[in-house]
């Protein structure tokens, strides 16, 4: 600990991983407006780096993660190969899901990273089950659930976090509020007081960080990663952050309030706060900025070797589907 | 072997799943009681509350919570009460279960069984009468089991609880008393169908409960003169497109008669299947409900069955042509 009452080695932990998922995130952005190399659509999560950050470094290898649409960072920060991501992304042979799921699918079961999901609030009751399961086997696993703001307005949301509470599963639910639904203001769509009142309404210990402090959230997750490990039931985390981009790599959020955006990458940004804290810490500039050169260098590398992959052969467009009842490849 | 009825018969195998294997596990609403029909009656007492687990009233959560639980290493078997309430599951199935091991490259599987009991049953209605498997035929990545008789619930329940994909499994609810013979070695491999009676004239396919009426109006043929096939599908995905064609081959005729409604119903996809592979002497048939809702009064209700009776007229008028 220094002075600041931090832990050095992990401040700069969290600043290395932020500044990998934003180069991650910046380099596929350009990959898909400039180069065209990204075909689908891609959410990123620049702005909101420092829950990946923080939720990751409090867990295991063999932990279980299910995220969503704007998971790139999530999935990165829980231990993912990001040149397996970018081939994903790119739709590459090689990729994590050897191309067939793309950024909205992307999952890394080596690293527990059961998938991000397509549709929102979907893996609510899945990562409940996934927690349910690993109760059932008498694992020493957690699961973290992660969801938007917008997703506490669907069913899976009741259905999922009451699943949690009436089987005192081992489970973290985390809403990342980035105060966006799609190109709507959520808060102008939600009734009641939000996301943690509803959660506490059912039962779940409820915590409320600043989404953009790295160290709020890691000093937080550890804390209830810890509870949730022993034993003491589901928790609920409300991250409270801000999208700094668009709904996607190609919105321009026009959308937003003159000056909204540009306050927030302005005051708010996480990892200038980052950088700020450990150089109030005695780190010196020239260490910070080797942390961001590498993390640029590296993600610049890596998707240029992705987009040096070649697609993935044809015939796996029919393999892995089930075994019973093998796909029918012609068209009649 | 053991007589059984239908309901006992896949309780059976269940309980024998899971004493075989401690990651099999049930999960669904009432089932300490039994559930609606009492598939799991003593399966609570005998494998404990975790293993059996009451569930809130949370279709979407209980085919989710399942779903997460499978991909990271059980094999739960999902209770739906009524088909009708799977459809408030119908994400979870079809967004999530079905597509997991396509879309995430083969890293994952869906062990699952998801028993939906279906079709008419005792002035039910609209609500808790629907037969909706042919639905599910158009969703790659699933298997959809349609059980006629003791045997085949228990024989293909064991079947469906092996296998590694997800497997809605549709138990119809007017037969759970139906009683017959089942043999425990006797294995059912999920795709052959069952020819039930053998004839040279006129095939008819047919599966579920509609599968033994089919074979009535087999009989009453026969006291015609008319010698028909009677083949049982059994599974629908995959489905005996071989066995088919085989006795179409032979009889030259076919008529697929099925509980649901008529119009995109599995029967028309069977019919065109055929129909390209074999040159008939009449055109083919299928016959299903009309394409009305089921209704509560018993006369009503009737409007929608497709009976035994039925498919002899169908028959007659094809061998008269
Ligand atoms: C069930 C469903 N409805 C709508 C969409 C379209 N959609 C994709 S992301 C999104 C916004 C989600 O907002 P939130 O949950 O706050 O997550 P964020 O995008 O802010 O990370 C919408 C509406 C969808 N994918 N799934
Ligand atoms: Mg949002």
């Amino acid at each position: 600990m220094t002075s600041t009452g931090h832990n050095r080695a992990r401040s700069i932990t969290l600043l290395v991983m932020m500044e990998r998922i934003r180069a991650f995130e910046e380099h596929a952005c350009l990959a898909a407006e400039r180069d065209k190399l990204v075909l689908g659509a891609i959410h990123p999560s620049i702005g909101q780096e420092a829950s990946a950050a923080g939720i990751m470094q409090a867990l295991r290898r063999d932990d279980i993660l299910l995220s969503t649409h704007r998971g790139h960072g999530h999935t990165l920060a829980k231990g993912a190969d990001p040149l397996a991501m970018y081939r994903e992304l790119l739709g590459r042979e090689g990729g994590c899901c050897g191309g067939k799921g793309g950024s909205m699918h992307i999952a890394d079961f080596n690293v527990g990273m059961l998938g991000a999901n397509g549709v929102v609030g979907a893996n609510i009751t899945i990562g409940a089950g996934a927690a349910h399961g690993l109760k059932l086997l008498g694992s020493d696993r957690i699961a973290v659930d992660i969801f938007g703001d917008g997703a506490v307005n669907r069913g899976p949301f009741l259905e999922g976090l009451n699943w949690a509470v009436v089987f005192d599963l081992p489970v973290l639910f985390v809403c990342e509020d980035n105060q966006y639904s799609a190109t709507t203001q959520t808060k102008s769509v939600t009734g009641g007081p939000g996301p943690a009142a509803r959660a506490e309404a059912m039962g779940l210990r409820v915590t409320v960080v600043d989404g953009n402090n790295a160290e709020e959230v890691a000093n937080a997750v550890d804390e209830i990663t810890a509870r949730i490990r022993s034993g003491e039931g589901p928790e609920f985390l409300h991250s409270i952050t801000y999208r700094q981009t668009g709904h996607t790599s190609f919105d321009l959020a026009g959308y937003r309030p003159e000056g909204e955006a540009d306050r927030h990458k302005a005051e708010d940004d996480p990892i200038a706060r980052q950088r700020g804290l450990l150089a109030a810490m005695g780190a010196n500039q020239g260490e910070l900025d080797a942390i961001h050169a590498n993390a640029q260098e590296e993600m610049a590398g890596l998707i240029k070797q992705a987009a040096a992959t070649s697609f993935p052969p044809d015939d796996t467009a029919f393999s892995d589907v089930q075994d019973l009842g093998s796909p029918i490849r012609e068209a009649f | 072997m053991a007589k059984m009825t239908y309901v006992e018969a896949s309780r059976e195998a269940v309980r024998e799943a899971m004493q075989a294997d401690a990651t099999v596990w049930c999960v669904g609403e009432d089932l300490g009681r039994g559930s609606v029909f009492g598939q799991y009656l003593g399966l609570q007492d005998e494998f404990g509350k975790d293993r059996v687990v009451d569930t809130p009233i949370s279709e979407a959560g209980i085919m989710g919570a399942a779903f997460g639980a499978a991909m990271v290493g059980t094999r739960p078997i999902v209770e739906m009460r009524f088909s009708d309430f799977a459809l408030c599951a119908t994400d979870e199935l079809v967004n999530q279960i079905a597509k997991a091991r396509f879309m995430f490259g083969g890293q994952s599987r869906a062990p699952m069984v998801i028993r939906k009991p279906t079709g008419m049953w005792r002035s039910s209605a609209a609500q808790h009468s629907q037969s909706l498997e042919s639905w599910y035929t158009h969703i790659p990545g699933l298997v959809v089991v349609c059980p006629a008789t003791p045997q085949d619930n228990y024989s293909m329940m064991k079947a469906a609880i092996a296998s590694d994909d997800p497997v809605v499994y549709f138990e119809h609810k007017n037969i759970w008393g139906m009683e017959g013979k089942v043999d425990r070695n006797l294995e059912v491999e999920i795709g052959r169908a069952a020819i039930r009676r053998e004839g040279g004239d006129l095939t008819l396919v047919s599966w579920s409960d509609t599968a033994n009426l089919a074979i009535q109006a087999g009989d009453a043929l026969a006291t015609k003169g008319v010698s028909a096939e009677v083949i049982d599908l059994r599974s629908l995905w995959p489905w005996d497109k071989e066995a088919v064609i085989a006795s179409v081959q032979k009889t030259g005729r076919l008529i697929v008669a099925h509980e649901s409604v008529a119009v995109g119903g599995f029967g028309a996809e069977v019919v065109a299947s055929i129909a390209q592979e074999v040159t008939m002497k009449t055109p083919p048939r299928r016959l299903g409900a009309p394409r009305s809702l089921v209704a509560y009064a018993p006369n009503l209700e009737d409007q929608m069955r497709v009976t035994a009776d039925m498919m002899v007229t169908a028959a007659m008028e094809m061998i008269k042509t």
